[in-house]
């Protein structure tokens, strides 16, 4: 039995074999590594809390029915999580909620607003009216902890493609291949998402540290 | 190549607006050749830049920090019972 507390999960071959093997150990660290991202992701397509549960519990189940056919074509992380997507885009057609993946409409345009440059008939035009001001560097357990809160409010507001974008990219380390596999998207598109979400999670952040110095 | 002699004209050269902008694309390794050297050149010359790329990678560092959280304690029974009742191949 393999323990991997802490520690990165082993090469697929190693997980596939010990998983069709019943290797209870490995299956509880697939469960308690990636059902965290599961729950994120499954959340911005369902309405409720309770529905993203069952989504992840009925994905860890057709894994568990599925684990001799897998094919090996995709990492087993993609292949957890596009059962993942598609059994919670039909839970969330049930419940009416849909989101449109053809068009980028709202979640277009740019990460920071312009209004921060410098216009055309400026001397520089395009520059920092105000540049970006310092950030006092997190040492301090307090300030870490209530930026980890501010970055998951920011994460909680941003457009639900978006919000799964980053979190599968930056929360859950997916690279940006995984991330297109699992989504069925261009990587441009995967990369204006992405873009658009950090860029508003580094502008609440900007906004935070911006409190917390003038407070000091 | 032949083409030395223009690659300096043909360099495009980024404003602070336009570099934000495509921060995503350089830190993934995805702008081609002269646009990487266009962002290198830029933030060579601009400290602003440089600060707000460096807590544009603080911020990627920082979303990794999320707290765990885990299924319910029945939701993760049910599974792992699911997985054990499951008969193994091989
Ligand atoms: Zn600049």
């Amino acid at each position: 039995m393999a323990s991997f507390a802490g520690g990165a999960l082993p090469p697929d071959h190693v997980i596939v074999t010990a998983l069709r093997a019943g290797d209870e150990a490995m299956f509880a660290a697939l469960l308690d590594t990636w059902s965290r991202g599961m729950l994120r992701v499954a959340r911005s397509y369902v309405s409720t809390d309770d529905s993203a549960e069952e989504v992840v519990q009925d994905t860890w189940l057709a894994v568990i029915g599925a684990i001799d056919d897998f094919e090996g074509r995709s990492s087993v992380r993609t292949w957890v999580y596009r059962i993942l997507v598609n059994a919670a885009k039909k839970r969330g057609l049930r419940e009416s909620r849909t989101l449109p993946w053809s068009a980028l409409e709202s979640d277009g345009g740019r990460g920071v607003d312009p209004s921060r440059f410098h216009g055309v008939d400026a001397g520089l035009p395009g520059s920092w009216k105000v540049p970006p001001a310092a950030w006092p560097t997190p040492e301090n357990q307090a300030l870490a902890a209530e930026a980890r809160g501010i970055i998951a409010e920011a994460l909680a507001e941003l457009p639900p493609r978006q919000r799964i974008v980053i979190t599968l990219r930056d929360v859950e380390g997916c690279t940006s291949e995984e991330v297109c596999d699992i989504l069925d998207i261009s990587p441009a598109n995967q990369r204006v998402l992405l873009h658009r979400a950090r860029s508003v999670v580094r502008d609440r952040l900007e906004g935070y540290f911006r409190s917390v110095m003038a407070a000091e | 190549m032949g083409t030395e002699g223009k690659a300096g004209s043909v360099v495009k050269r980024f404003t602070c607006g336009e570099l934000v902008e495509v921060v995503t694309a350089y830190l993934d390794d995805a702008l081609d050749e002269p646009g990487r050297a266009a962002v290198e050149d830029h933030l060579a010359g601009c400290a602003d830049c440089g600060r707000y790329l460096d807590q544009y990678r603080a911020t990627v560092r920082a979303l990794a920090d999320q707290p765990r959280e885990q299924l319910s304690r029945p939701v993760r029974d049910r599974l792992t019972a699911a997985f054990k009742a499951r008969r193994p191949s091989a």
